[in-house]
């Protein structure tokens, strides 16, 4: 009988180790302690502890034992950090979330009304296609290329739904990574996630200058040099708007330039755009960029974020396109955006992206979404000048315009990582290391209080 | 006959193939009807395929626009399940029956919302609380701790639930892509090899095969079904884990094997689980249809909690699609046993930093609704009845489906078809058999034969059971 050999050897090897099992779980992480008492085992591959440790028949040690933890995630291991604050003053301006004025987190009016209509009507939960929600994606690409693109017109876009921003990113980034890309630029600096995404989808991550830290300004002779230097073809990755975390947005001439340059060097120009309506208010003004790209013929790729501006977050609702030269071109695509969605979750979660469905696609939601984004947008412009106006009060001697010509959910302090850690410690405000401070989360109750505490860490300088 | 392929939109290109090999005279050729249902182009599709000229467009098409490295971009394979539910969604022959996603539909064909979930979507929206914040990481900790219990059992029983590491993930697909990158990562590889190797069974869910790949693992196959008897191939099975390299990654389906709904019996598991051990293989459970099944959810989990037991150091990919009818919501779990509380610390930690660059944080509204359900008891129970409801009126499709084969004078033994568990009834029909079912009759299911139970309701038995005789009379439905 097939098994009886199998058996017989299990208690055998059983018997030799009853010995062993004492000593792996003293010596767990040890290694080399291990191997040198298998020696009665069946010859198997000498692996390590686990080799040994594995054949027990009960409290079979664990194959994880020599694990190391892994460092917190930046940004959201310090929401994690802040959680576990008891401090009555702390204050949470680290994950670039909406809070209103009184701290609490924001649920849109349209979206609320639009998940009760959903729910009304009793939608069902089949699964989407592998592209998402066709409804959702016409929408989405329109919101952000305008009702009048000529290349939706001309039926050359290809777009998927996503999981949000970084599940575009992702995606383009593998797609990118089979069909012969070896390197994606991004901005020095860019969002702090943008490096692992590219680099686990198979991407070597360089930088190109773009901010200059002693003038709290965009360094753009250098973008342009950098750019000129970068080999042809390279995809290089922009912000469409509120640049995170500088909040520094190149001009309308500056978009000019840098759209020139791409076509000298043949770049492919790659939006991230998470902001869109939220950094100005104004959702075709934020996308002037992106326009003007495809205006000047560049076959760009798009990705899309509602988190912020639908506050639909933990939802994860984002599209992914690309422009292609005609509409086979674009089909082609699409086919090979799917191919690398299949086997990452098969198929983007039906429930937000419903929502973001039913606002665009009516006139009169889509104008409260307008009104209602546009509102967060000014409350945070309200709080840049206050906290602008409370740390000059306070007769700093440090220039603190950037607070208020900087565009966005964050303001780039410019506070140096021991500051900031000063700031966590001895204020209990939670911001990034690299001083970026979530607007966001600034409310009338705690601008004063912030103020005094970056003062005080920054010694009035 | 030839089909002219033209390269856009697959679907509409294989309903009108369809359509020309049904109406068109004398018997389309077999070739032409494949390609035409699937609509693949190949690699060198330039020069075999028509295509309309490009319109003018305002892109600059010059040889250096950048648009040239799109323009080498092949047509991708589209995916085998998916593509097929296209092609069911624009045939228009009335009598279409589709067979092939396994996804449940009640007795009129239609999809089915649980009441339990419904009553949780209502509470959830009612509940001033409620907000759309992103999720950790991790997902949601309250959901995740709900998820595992289901799971592995209530705290104590079988193993504690402390020690296992959990995340909650996209669905099954995303457990099984966020499993993969750990093992991959993590597993030590056997001597003399590259790349981890991980087993999964012949045959199996489709995506499993792709999925391990993108992980950079080493795929390989142990036999699973023997498509001589149309039963499990256990000799087979035994032989190829104890020939793997020692250490290697197991993936074994928990329960309603897919697609041969075929499972080891408690016994065979037993064996299973020793062999498993003294070859020091990782285990990796599948579990897609925990309740589903049998229509129990506690037996279906059985081979699970079994394990866990015998102290394997189980990975369990949880997925809550079908058994609480949340398909496009995209809910499931990863997690790991681990030894201790310090060991499942780190392994979360490195579970997370794969899912971060991969979509930061998982999907809140299907994770909101299972956890609605299972703090209540009253929606507990209420759970489990619709659960149970699903599997019974699938159970009783089964075998409809094989006294209708008998009524319409099948001679074949479709035994193995009564004694599969789960959605799926793996026929045993080839795949030229399934393409003229498709093709003549309309009915739409995948080309290994396996039929998607739910898909089947009174109205349509007769004629799916008339069609499957029609073509499997005469000829073998094992190899």
């Amino acid at each position: 009988m097939f098994l009886r050999p199998a058996a017989q050897d299990l208690l055998r090897r059983t018997a030799d180790i009853g010995v062993l099992r004492t000593t792996a779980s003293n010596l767990r992480g040890a290694r080399s302690a291990v191997v040198s008492t298998t020696s009665t085992c069946t010859p198997s591959p000498r692996r390590g502890f686990a080799d040994a440790a594995s054949a027990t028949a009960v409290g079979n040690t664990s194959h994880w034992a020599h694990f190391n933890m892994a460092p917190p995630d930046p940004i959201i291991g310090l929401n994690e950090a802040y959680n576990k604050d008891d401090s009555p003053d702390k204050v949470n301006v680290g994950v670039g979330a909406y809070r209103c004025d009184q701290g609490a987190p924001y649920v849109l009016p349209v979206v609320r009304e639009a998940e009760k209509a959903i729910i009304a009507e009793g939608m069902d939960h089949e699964y989407s296609g592998i592209a998402g929600d066709p409804d959702f994606v016409n929408l989405a690409l329109k919101f952000v290329y305008g009702d009048d693109c000529a290349a939706l017109r001309e039926k050359r876009v290809a777009g998927v739904q996503t999981l949000s921003g970084t599940g575009g990113l992702r995606v383009f980034g593998e797609t990118l990574a089979t069909f012969g890309h070896k390197h994606i630029y991004v901005p020095n600096p860019t969002w702090g996630n943008h490096i692992p995404i590219f680099t686990n989808a198979g991407l070597e991550v360089r930088k190109y200058r773009y901010y200059d830290n002693d003038t709290c300004s965009l360094d753009f002779s250098n973008l342009i040099d950098d750019m000129r230097a970068m080999p042809e073809g390279s995809c290089i990755l922009l912000h469409a708007c509120a640049h995170n975390p500088t909040g520094m947005d190149p001009t309308v001439d500056q978009w000019k330039d840098i759209s020139d340059v791409a076509l000298e060097r043949n770049l492919l120009p790659f939006f991230d755009s998470a902001y869109q309506g939220f950094a100005s208010g104004d959702a075709r003004k934020d996308a002037a960029a992106v326009r003007m790209f495809v205006e000047e013929g560049h076959n760009i790729a798009v990705v899309q974020s509602f988190s912020k501006n639908f506050g639909l977050y933990g939802q994860r609702v984002g599209a992914l396109s690309v422009v292609a030269a005609e509409p086979d071109e674009a089909s082609r695509v699409l086919s090979q955006l799917k191919v690398h969605i299949r086997p990452s979750y098969s198929n983007p979660p039906r429930h937000g992206a419903r929502i973001v469905t039913k606002i665009l696609a009516d006139p009169e939601k889509t104008n409260d979404f307008v009104d209602q984004c546009m509102g967060m947008a000014k409350r945070i412009d309200g709080m840049r000048y206050e906290l602008r106006q409370a740390l000059e009060g306070l007769g700093s001697s440090r220039s603190w315009d950037h607070v208020t010509s900087q565009i966005g959910m964050f303001a780039y302090s410019g506070l140096t990582k021991d500051q900031v850690v000063a700031l966590r410690e001895k204020h209990h405000i939670y911001c990034t290391l690299d001083g970026r401070i979530s607007m966001a989360g600034v409310t009338s109750n705690n601008v004063e209080y912030i103020a005094r505490a970056i003062h005080d860490v920054t010694g009035g300088k | 006959m030839m089909f002219a392929l033209v390269r856009t939109n697959l679907a509409a290109t294989a309903a009108l193939a369809l359509l020309s090999a049904l109406s068109g005279n004398g018997n389309p050729s077999r070739a032409a009807i494949i390609t035409a249902a699937f609509a693949i182009v190949p690699e060198s599709a330039t020069a075999t395929t028509t295509s309309s000229p490009a319109p003018e467009t305002t892109a600059k098409s010059s040889s250096f626009s950048p648009s040239s490295y799109l323009g080498n971009i092949p047509m991708g394979k589209p995916d085998p399940i998916l593509g097929i539910n296209e092609s069911y969604k624009s045939c228009t022959d009335p009598r279409k029956v589709n067979v092939c996603v396994g996804a449940y539909r009640d007795s009129s064909g239609m999809p089915w919302i649980l009441p339990s979930v419904k009553l949780a979507e209502r509470r959830l929206l009612d509940d001033p609380s409620s907000n759309k914040e992103y999720a950790p990481i991790a997902g949601d900790g309250k959901y995740v701790d709900l998820a595992l219990k289901f799971a592995y059992g209530s705290d104590g029983d079988i193993v504690d639930l402390s020690n296992i590491a959990g995340m909650q993930t996209l669905s099954g697909t995303g457990a099984c892509r966020v499993g993969g990158h750990f093992l991959s990562k993590f597993v030590p590889k056997p001597p003399g090899l590259s790349r981890v190797p991980i087993y999964i069974p012949s045959p199996t869910w489709g995506n499993h095969i792709s999925i391990f790949e993108e992980t950079n693992m080493d795929v390989r196959r142990y036999r699973y079904y023997d498509y001589g008897t149309n039963r499990l191939d256990y000799h087979g099975l035994i032989e190829d884990l104890s020939n793997a390299p020692d250490g290697s990654v197991i993936l074994l389906h928990a329960c309603a094997h897919n697609p041969t709904g075929c499972d080891p019996t408690m016994e065979q598991w037993h064996d299973i689980s020793e062999l498993l051990l003294s070859k020091g293989h990782v285990v990796f459970f599948d579990s897609a249809y925990q309740g589903f099944a049998s229509g129990d959810a506690e037996m279906d989990a059985r081979a699970l909690r079994y394990f866990v037991s015998r102290g394997h150091k189980v990975m369990l990919a949880q997925s809550f699609a079908k058994n609480f009818g949340l398909y496009g919501e995209r809910t499931g779990t990863i997690s790991v046993v681990c030894s201790n509380p310090n060991e499942k610390m780190a392994v979360l930690s490195q579970l997370k930093l794969i899912a971060r660059p991969m979509y930061s944080s998982p999907p809140i509204h299907g994770s909101n609704i299972v956890r609605t359900v299972l703090t209540d008891p009253e929606l507990t129970s209420m759970y489990y009845d619709n659960c149970g409801e699903m599997a019974s009126r699938i159970r009783s499709m089964r075998e409809k489906l094989v006294n209708a084969l008998k009524e319409v004078g099948s001679l074949h033994d479709w035994g193995h078809v009564t004694e599969q568990i789960g959605m799926f009834a793996f026929t045993g029909m080839s795949a030229d058999m399934c393409d003229i079912l498709t093709a003549e009759y309309s009915i739409f299911l995948t080309r290994d034969g396996r039929i998607s139970l739910a898909g089947l309701n009174d109205g349509n038995i007769e004629y799916v059971a008339r069609a499957i005789h029609a073509v499997t009379d005469g000829k073998a439905i094992t190899s």
